[in-house]
């Protein structure tokens, strides 16, 4: 078995490794290049912690091997956040909403949360639940997680009107 | 869990990937990754343990869709959610769009293939029901030459499909039925949202102006080895204007042609009351549809 050395761009920087072909990108961004804000849980595609953005589009880092990213573009949850440091709009209404306890979800959560206003910027509810339909929270029984999300929409939109 | 090692490359035509398939040696499994959803967590749990990963992302040509004369054709390597979103599979096709919607998530359906979902053969996946309600054809292709396979006889029991270990999927193409309006209905229950269904049903008709239904397609997944055509009912209502009692009667000829077994999910019992629940509603999805 061979390792391959790959390049990608992860949270606008060109990073490069050498991996093994089994690695996952998960695996690849959380001990590798250090980015451990994206969380595993189940490790096979069903409960939506480890959600990423490839190529814009959010998907499950899991489920991906790290060879495949090769020349592809990844954001993490530690994208989301302003350039300063300082979180981002969707993460303060997730605090303000209190939509988490463990924390475990919520990168997943604000991956899904991020790509669904990225492309309906009013959501309604049910379109809010079925965008995090993939991702399974334990704690908060999602109602907050769906408020926070429809509270960040309503201020990008009072923000622009 | 974490897949066990192997060997990967990447392919940049179908003939190196056929190719690199055709290379295996005596005993070793050599498998085409395309988006890996369903093939990676196969291979997480080590239900699967290929010693080399052909992967086909990347290949020119390899996805896309095409509206032609009369079928819309997909490539292999096309996200389900590119065909989900597709004005072209939507208007010509407009069974697999329904059925696209409820494959897994929209983070696997951003990810995994019409091609994957097809040459996996899972039996209560959504993709192959469509295929098979809706007579898909599905070309491969392999060092020696094209071969196409139709959908009817290509899912040959759980996990298995009529594929040969060094052919690689390239096309599937989804008749596009022509003349009167068409509806089309999609109907299944899963313990969650997106979860592999314990049953799906699905449905497409063709009404004449008067109403009349010229043409219908109904078919049943998660109750057999494969996704099954209900051929009884089909006949039963072609030439009815789809009724509710005509549907209804229709409906008895579902336990004949079904042989649903008992699991963790559920019994062998329910699915057979939920097939026929299904696809009554399905059928009365796609009437509605086609009457609007
Ligand atoms: S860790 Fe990837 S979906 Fe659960
Ligand atoms: S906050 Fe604990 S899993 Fe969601």
């Amino acid at each position: 078995m061979t390792a391959r050395d790959i390049s990608l761009t992860v949270n606008g920087e060109i990073r490069r490794a050498n991996v093994m072909p089994r690695m996952t990108l998960v695996d690849l961004l959380r001990d590798v290049l250090g980015l451990t804000g994206t969380h595993i849980g189940c490790e096979h595609g069903v409960c939506g912690a480890c959600s990423i953005l490839l190529d814009g589009v959010p998907v499950r880092s899991c489920l991906i091997f790290a060879v495949q990213a090769d020349g592809h573009e990844v954001t993490t949850v530690e994208g989301l956040a302003d350039g300063d440091g300082e979180i981002g709009d969707l993460q303060d209404a997730f605090w303000e909403c209190h939509a988490m306890q463990c924390g475990y979800c919520t990168p997943g959560m604000l991956i899904a949360g991020h790509a669904l206003l990225a492309e309906n910027p009013a959501p309604d509810t049910g379109e809010i639940r079925e965008a995090i339909s993939g991702n399974l929270c334990r704690c908060t029984g999602y109602t907050q997680i769906v408020e926070a999300i429809a509270l960040c929409a309503a201020r990008r939109r009072e923000g622009e009107g | 869990m974490k897949a066990a090692e192997f060997d990967y490359i990447r392919a940049d035509s179908v003939a190196a990937a056929c190719a690199a398939l055709a290379a295996a040696g005596p005993g070793e499994e050599r498998k085409i990754i395309a988006g890996g959803q369903t093939l990676v967590p196969l291979m997480a749990m080590r239900l699967a343990r290929p010693a080399l990963l052909v992967d086909i992302d990347g290949i020119p040509g390899l996805d896309g869709i095409e509206a032609r004369d009369s079928y819309v054709a997909i490539g292999a390597m096309t996200r389900q959610r590119a065909a989900e979103l597709s004005p072209a599979v939507r208007d010509a096709v407009p069974l697999l769009a329904r059925a696209l919607r409820f494959v897994g998530h929209v983070q696997t359906r951003n990810r995994g293939t019409v091609g994957g979902s097809l040459v996996h053969g899972d039996p209560s996946a959504e993709i192959p029901l469509a295929a098979v309600a809706l007579d898909a054809e599905l070309e491969a292709e392999a060092t020696g030459g094209k071969r196409t396979y139709a959908a009817a006889s290509f899912f040959e029991g759980p996990m298995v499909t009529a594929i040969a270990p060094d052919e690689c999927l390239v096309e599937a193409r989804f008749p596009v039925w022509n003349g009167g309006r068409i509806g089309a209905g999609f109907q299944e229950v899963a313990s969650r949202r997106g979860d592999f269904a314990i049953v799906a049903a699905a449905a497409q008709v063709a009404l004449d102006g008067g109403g009349t239904c010229t043409r219908i397609a109904a078919a049943l997944g998660g109750v057999a080895p494969g996704p099954v055509r209900i051929a009884a009912l089909e006949d039963a209502l072609a030439g009815t204007r789809l009724e509710d009692g005509a549907i209804d009667a229709a409906l008895a000829s579902v336990g004949g042609a079904i042989e649903p077994d008992d699991d963790l999910h559920a019994t062998a019992a329910y699915r057979g009351r939920v097939a026929e629940v299904l696809l009554g509603r399905a059928i009365r999805e796609a009437r509605d549809e086609a009457r609007a």
